[in-house]
């Protein structure tokens, strides 16, 4: 088996570890959380049998370990249980929703708006990081460095009002609501994102620019550089052909925290654009201790994490040929 | 580019007049080349030889039109072939590079873009200046690398840097320089990085090839037995200035200037050897592997006496710094043991006691990355003192100044960090922060291969004079020749591995010699210009005959 290949299957097993280890610190610390579910609900008014026997209805007085085998269990097989919402609401109906179906829709939004953010900051932020290393020194990687740098430095909601009192209240352009409904055509979608991706754009492209930036400009003292001057290289020659294809690793594990940042990142760009994505669903069910959607969620954001840092890993080794090309 | 066009052998190739050249340092412009003129014919070979900081590369590069960042052509003319490239727009400049004249780097190790395969970039310049088609030049390159004398010519090109060797990476950058058939290379110390063994057939593969194409060469060197080997006439610079011009011979015969002839008396110093039979130190048959791989140490035993110089002589790959780092206990061997006083050491480094760290220090090749550069003098040296001998406050200055007085510094260095010395100050340092625990033996690992020649004399006559004066044991590590004349009593050579021989220096460097030790010895270079013709054409003749 050619070493790469194994490698990579070596970096899938320790993130699906990773995984698992994440399974069990998300299930304890939510068991160790203050309060009770049951209590929340009903009030504190309410008759401890009641409690008991609502506890009872949601399995939450079995042991912990049996619960959690079964949670787990159910995760595998795409089963994340029940809301815990909309039970007990009376009439002893059962009018839950299973966490799947409310997780779904909110993950394609939030996919949705990612993949349109990163589709423009990440071309983006490579072309400026190259153009800026090309030019360095001059009144353009100043500009560049200034601009990025600024729009890093606001917080989000901040930007995102900006861009809305711009975009949508000056000049009607785009609307500054997002609330996309689940029958939106693909276009309707990108024009309704339209701003927030802005903002999600705005605020990433400086880190991964100044990465590519300083990895591009770091390799240009290497002897390897010189000697490509001395062989007539032009400087964009030597950057586009000597220098970033041996800056892919340090660039590329910053994209992929970025693109992390925004699946799990992006919840107060959801709540001002009013966008129904998973950081909002996740925000609503702490808050009515929902816990099966926290649950959800939260493995949701760590399998982004470990699956795009696996990316950046398996990238940076492909681009280094004493691992591709061993001896 | 064909023949006719490319002019005449003798013809003037390329003419420097009064070339003056400023470095920035110290938040000002210093002239680091002050005036020096060269005249190159076509086919010529020209040694340009003096200590570090000569400016020997600054103006090697300058022939070029080239000035490093940091450095500016300040003045003269660079005529080359009827151009002055001082005043040559850079695009028309690049045009030149790579085509007409050509370079060759000291560390072909990295100047090598690890990112491409090797005959991509030995036809990059030739495919870009649009001299051969993509298919002719890979073809010419493949027939370059068998005129060099490269194993498998038709597939190394497919490698990538990391995957051949330092000597073979050198040649392939011979190849590289001369891809595009220029008019002119500039070798800036290329075989400097080389072990004696690799250096010859490097410097024969070289000299087959420029005069194979009548290229006209400089050749930058601090080895005059090197460039003896390689150059038609000799530049002898020093501060940016020339101090001697003449033809090889005449000025290998006859030197002109007392500089000259002190480079020449370098590898003069020689050390009487003493026997002695006091064991301080024994490595008792240890095996040491790097993670479990193949074995780097394979049943090594070297005595070593008490007060005396072990010289362990080998070419790199042979385990010479890796039976250091089992002595120190970086590397736990695993098999055998050592023994200091007759007593076993424990094998790694954190079980040993401080007396046991104390008493066996070491010094390494590197100085400047053997030293924390934003330490000062004070703190590299001070430390050893208050770790060891436990000294504060005053005693411990009092020391601190007693042991740069014996590294022969003043006191007006107590307080730099290291950017601000030299590198043979540098290594004075390191000396003195092994000197500074007082230990019984101390390891040098090539300690001396990184300066240029004058600079080793110094650093050789101080260990000397300390080991005359404190009782010195050293472990000497060395793949250099002179090195070993110079300071040791008994040698232990070694080959993959494997101690070849060992026994005094009177011994070891006289017939009958094992094959090894014959082919390390007659490898180094000597300062007769027919040396490398005569020991090709003799083991021309014993490769024949055996």
């Amino acid at each position: 088996m050619h070493p790469i290949v194994r490698t990579i299957l070596q970096r899938l097993g320790l993130g699906l570890v990773t995984l698992f280890v994440v399974s069990l610190i998300l299930f304890s610390s939510i068991e160790f959380l203050p309060g009770d579910f049951g209590e929340a609900v009903l009030g504190q008014a309410a008759l401890p049998e009641t409690v008991a026997a609502f506890r009872k209805e949601l399995g939450l007085d079995l042991p912990v370990h049996e619960r959690y085998l079964d949670w787990l269990g159910g995760m595998l097989t795409g089963d994340m249980g029940n809301s815990f919402s909309g039970r007990g609401a009376g009439g002893g109906q059962d009018r839950s929703r299973a966490v799947i179906d409310l997780l779904a829709p909110r993950l394609a939004n939030t996919l949705f708006l990612a993949s349109m953010a990163a589709i423009i900051s990440v071309p983006l932020a490579l072309f400026l990081g190259i153009t800026a290393a090309l030019y360095r020194g001059s009144i353009y990687d100043r500009l560049v460095n200034a601009c990025t740098l600024t729009t890093i430095s606001f917080p989000e909601f901040f930007v995102a009002y900006i861009l809305i009192l711009i975009f949508s209240s000056f000049n009607q352009i785009f609307p500054s609501l997002a609330n996309i409904s689940p029958d939106a055509t693909f276009w309707e979608r990108v024009y309704l994102s339209a701003l927030p991706a802005m903002t999600l754009t705005l605020v990433i492209v400086a880190h991964m620019m100044r990465m590519t930036r300083a990895a591009i400009i770091s390799l240009m003292a290497s002897p390897y550089i010189e000697m490509a001057e001395l062989k007539g290289a032009s400087k964009s020659e030597i950057i586009l052909k000597h220098a970033l294809p041996n800056a892919w690793a340090p660039i590329v594990t910053v994209i992929a925290f970025n693109l992390a940042y925004l699946v799990v990142g992006v919840v107060v760009v959801e709540v001002v654009f009013v966008y129904p994505g998973v950081g909002q669903l996740m925000v609503d069910a702490v808050r009515t201790r929902d816990v099966p959607v926290v649950q959800g969620c939260a493995m949701i954001f760590a399998a982004t994490y470990i699956l795009l840092n696996l990316f950046a890993d398996v990238i940076a080794i492909i681009t280094n040929p004493r691992l591709l090309h061993p001896r | 580019m064909s023949d006719q066009n490319r002019g005449k052998k003798g013809d003037i190739l390329l003419e420097m007049k009064d070339i003056v050249i400023d470095g920035y340092s110290d938040d000002r412009w210093h002239e680091i080349v002050k005036g020096v003129d060269v005249t190159l014919r076509r086919g010529e070979v020209m040694g340009l030889i003096g200590e570090s900081g000569a400016g020997k590369s600054t103006l090697g590069l300058a022939a070029m039109g080239f000035a490093r960042p940091g450095c500016r052509l300040t003045s003269g003319t660079i005529m080359f072939d009827g151009q002055d490239l001082m005043k040559t727009p850079e695009a028309k400049k690049r045009a030149l590079r790579g085509s007409r004249i050509a370079y060759v780097a000291q560390s072909a190790a990295a100047s090598f873009n690890p990112a491409h395969t090797l005959i991509d970039q030995t036809v990059e310049s030739v495919i870009r200046h649009r001299i051969k088609s993509a298919d002719e030049a890979r073809k010419d390159a493949r027939q370059l690398y068998a005129d060099l004398q490269l194993p498998n010519p038709d597939h190394i090109g497919d490698r990538y840097p990391h995957q051949v060797s330092g000597g073979q990476l050198q040649r392939v950058m011979t190849a590289m320089a001369m891809s595009p058939r220029p008019d002119l290379i500039i070798f800036d110390e290329p075989t400097t990085a080389l072990d004696v063994t690799t250096q010859v057939e490097v410097l024969a593969s070289m000299r087959r090839i420029v005069e194979q194409f009548n290229t006209a060469a400089i050749y930058i060197t601090h080895d005059l037995a090197v460039v003896a080997q390689m150059a038609d006439v000799i530049k002898v610079l020093r501060y940016g200035v020339t101090i001697e011009d003449a033809d090889t011979r005449s000025m290998l015969a006859n030197p002109a200037k007392e500089y000259t002839r002190s480079l020449w008396s370098v590898r003069s110093i020689e050390k009487d050897e003493e026997r002695s039979d006091d064991i301080i130190l024994k490595v008792d048959g240890i095996d040491a592997s790097y993670s479990g791989s193949e074995k780097v140490l394979d049943n090594v035993t070297i005595d070593v006496p008490r007060g005396h110089t072990v010289a362990i002589v080998g070419e790199s790959g042979s385990g010479k710094s890796t039976a250091a780092r089992a002595i120190t206990g970086l590397l736990p061997p695993s098999k055998g043991q050592i023994l200091y006083n007759g007593k076993p050491l424990p094998p790694a480094l954190k079980d040993r006691s401080v007396d046991q760290l104390q008493n066996i220090q070491m010094i390494y090749q590197m100085a400047d990355t053997a030293m924390n550069p934003r330490q000062t003098v004070r703190d590299i040296i001070g430390r050893p003192l208050e770790f060891y001998l436990k000294l504060r406050g005053r005693e411990r200055d009092k020391r601190l100044m007693e042991l740069i007085e014996m590294i022969e510094l003043d006191e007006s260095f107590i307080d730099r960090v290291p950017a601000e010395m030299s590198g043979g100050q540098k290594q004075r340092v390191c000396i003195a922060r092994a000197l500074a625990a007082n230990p019984e033996v101390i390891i040098c690992d090539e300690v001396t291969s990184a300066l240029d020649q004058i600079v080793q004399k110094g650093i050789l006559e101080l260990l000397l004079r300390l080991q005359r004066e404190f009782g010195l044991t050293y472990i000497f590590i060395t793949h250099d020749i002179a090195t070993v004349k110079a300071i040791s009593d008994q040698i232990v050579v070694m080959l993959q591995g494997q101690v070849v021989e060992q026994g005094m220096k009177s011994e070891i460097l006289s017939p009958p010699y094992p094959d090894y030790t014959h082919l390390l010895l007659s490898s180094v270079p000597e300062m007769d210009p027919d040396w490398l013709t005569g020991l090709l054409a003799k083991r021309k003749t014993e490769q024949a005959a055996g």
